[in-house]
């Protein structure tokens, strides 16, 4: 037996040479977390102060910059909620492909808001928004998919691919539902709706934005303690129970977790479905390895700073600032085929 | 030791499995044998609690499998799986660094790395350590999984199917890896194999499967007969000495 081992032994060294190749070069994760942070700073100062035609010092000058403040407060906290939701619902659901957005986040922000133009009139729009609504509205969206969520695992038949295809099915009803109610509005009813309905960073709610910090503060701590457990949740349920990870209510958790970012976005700016896949595919490529204490960081970085460069260029350079939401989802639809066509729906 | 009472499982209105009762020592390999569907891999799921059976208790080491804590048991006990797919792109060094996690929750201590490097040179993975794992053979990748699962530093240590898309010196070379695991580090082997000659050269114990039921369980001396090997895998099986080992033939 023993001699039997040896020369096993011998020709797994062997292959193992033949076969190894150079490992591939890597590039530090020092370079593209300098480079994504140099361009935030970058395009943060230039959103501050770009084309600002008032003389420094006076108040004018001053109350454009606070408005510029504002705006960039918002892109942070949207790009955190995109890029760290995104990554996370990867994470827990095992695959890079789908979106928080398949949850139906999307179609219930827009029955909500259609639903308000459609039983109160276009008035009501204006005259509801502010903390009150924008609090119901998020709590609503979590409220919903929490429910959805739990109710789907407490079942023996636990399965993702349910919970997915409900989510699915639910967006689609909601849309319909719009869809339908829209028909019926007055053409300057729609007008008025449909300006909402594309998530517009200009007009983001300003009394929210402190709370939106404190959210986001308190996910990202609660994700960043539970790193390692999200590395472990990655593997899937087998290797994640395997390794004495309570699979069920870990998941759960963290897609709780996601649809309390997602939904704090979606109240701030409205809904974005392809940004976070963007930035989470990007994060993919530009780390070597997928370890949840550097891709966490990282993505929130980098959707930063993609998020603050859109809003530079397309607002100071090509004075198109109700466009940015649009065009971003333009690019990041592209992105996502290009990728689904090149990689296959893995 | 693993004991099974009353295990059964069905998929509708098939039984997969049972009822079973079975008692697997400690120590040494034992090798499940069986033809296709016979309920190898079911079985093993529900020990290694991946599985809820319908019915009936499994004890490994004392705890009950699924009421136990599962991070209790995560040291007790550890499974691989025939199929493994991860979305995570990770290296050899980090995959089996994950099978530390019921230890170290993440946070590797000195002890980790050492275990680490202890189950990377067993399995002869040192030089492979940086790769990732989409840059290995199947061969290596196999292996690299087996190393997590020894990293994870439990008495128990079951696996369906190790040898899966092994060519024949891989698949020597692993059997005598998990040989040397039983032997030298003192852990309880339960593997699935497909091919009853590398039972027969490399377990202790064999348990033979068929229809959902345990039809045979003994050493491969008392398996490996021609009568129980035609009965169990239903087609004619002709058992040859060769170095004073049962051999198997049943190519035609
Ligand atoms: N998820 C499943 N759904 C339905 N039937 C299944 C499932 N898994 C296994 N089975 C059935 O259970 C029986 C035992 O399967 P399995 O334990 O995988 O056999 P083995 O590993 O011995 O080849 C087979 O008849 C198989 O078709
Ligand atoms: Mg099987």
């Amino acid at each position: 037996m023993a001699e039997t081992v040896s020369e096993g032994v011998a020709a797994h060294t062997d292959t193992a040479t033949d076969t190894s190749r150079p490992t591939p070069r890597r590039v530090p994760t020092w370079v593209p977390a300098a480079v994504a942070g140099a361009l935030t700073l970058l395009f943060a100062a230039g959103i501050l102060l770009w084309d600002n035609r008032l003389p420094v010092g006076s108040a004018g000058h001053r109350t454009i910059v606070q408005m510029r403040l504002v705006s960039i407060g918002t892109i942070v906290v949207v790009a955190f909620c995109q890029g760290v939701g995104t990554l996370a619902f990867h994470t827990a659901t095992a695959n890079r492909i789908l979106t928080p957005s398949i949850l139906g986040f999307d179609a219930l922000y827009r029955v909500i808001q259609t639903a308000l133009v459609f039983f109160l009139g276009a008035g009501a729009l204006a005259a509801t928004d502010g903390l009150g609504k924008v609090a119901l509205q998020s709590l609503l969206m979590v409220l919903v998919a929490t429910l959805l969520y739990g109710w789907l695992f407490s079942g023996r038949k636990a399965n993702l691919h349910v919970l997915l295809l409900v989510g699915v099915v639910l967006g689609m009803g909601f849309g319909s539902l719009s869809t339908f109610m829209q028909r019926l509005l007055t053409p300057s009813e729609f007008d008025i709706l449909s300006a909402r309905l594309f998530g517009n960073i200009s007009v983001s709610n300003v009394a929210y934005l402190p709370w939106a910090f404190g959210v986001c503060l308190v996910v990202g701590l609660v994700l960043w303690r539970r790193r390692h457990v999200l590395d472990v949740l990655a593997l899937g349920r087998e290797t994640s129970t395997n390794l004495g990870v309570r699979y069920q209510r870990e998941v759960l958790l963290v897609l709780v977790l996601v649809a309390v970012l997602i939904s704090v976005s979606t109240s701030l700016v409205g809904p974005m479905t392809f940004f976070g896949f963007v930035v989470a595919t990007l994060t993919y490529q530009v780390l070597a390895s997928n370890e949840h204490s550097r891709m966490l960081p990282m993505v929130a970085l980098l959707a930063t700073a993609v998020l603050l460069g859109a809003y530079f260029v397309l607002r100071h350079v090509f004075y198109a600032g109700g466009m940015i939401s649009v065009i971003i989802e333009l690019v990041g639809g592209l992105v996502f085929l290009v990728h689904l066509l090149r990689k296959g729906l893995r | 030791m693993i004991t099974l009472t009353d295990v059964s499982k069905s998929y509708g209105a098939t039984r997969a499995l049972g009822p079973v009762d079975l008692q697997i020592p400690r120590g040494g390999i034992t090798a499940l044998v069986g033809p296709n569907g016979a309920g190898k891999s079911t079985m093993l799921t529900i020990v290694g609690r991946l599985l809820g059976a319908d019915t009936g208790r499994v004890e490994v080491g004392g705890l009950d499998v699924a009421r136990s804590r599962s991070r209790d048991l995560a040291k007790v006990l550890s499974i691989l799986r025939q199929e493994n797919h991860f979305v995570t792109r990770l290296t050899v060094r980090q995959l089996v660094s994950t099978g530390r996690f019921p230890h170290s929750q993440g946070r590797l201590s000195t002890h980790d790395v050492a275990q680490v490097d202890a189950a990377l040179e067993f399995l002869d993975l040192m030089t492979l350590g940086d790769r990732f794992l989409d840059e290995l053979s199947g061969g290596q990748r196999q292996r690299a999984y087996v190393a997590m699962v020894l990293a994870q530093d439990t008495d128990y240590v079951l696996l369906d199917e190790p040898l899966n898309n092994l060519d024949m010196a891989h698949a020597v070379a692993m059997m005598g890896h998990l040989r040397r695991a039983a032997d030298e580090l003192g852990r309880t082997v339960v593997i699935v194999v497909h091919d009853v000659n590398f039972a027969a050269a490399y377990a202790d114990r064999i348990v033979a499967m068929s229809d959902g039921t345990i039809s045979h369980v003994g050493t491969p001396a008392e398996i490996m007969t021609p009568e129980i090997l035609s009965e169990v895998f239903a087609t004619p099986v002709d058992v040859l000495q060769h170095d004073g080992r049962p051999l198997a033939v049943y190519y035609r």
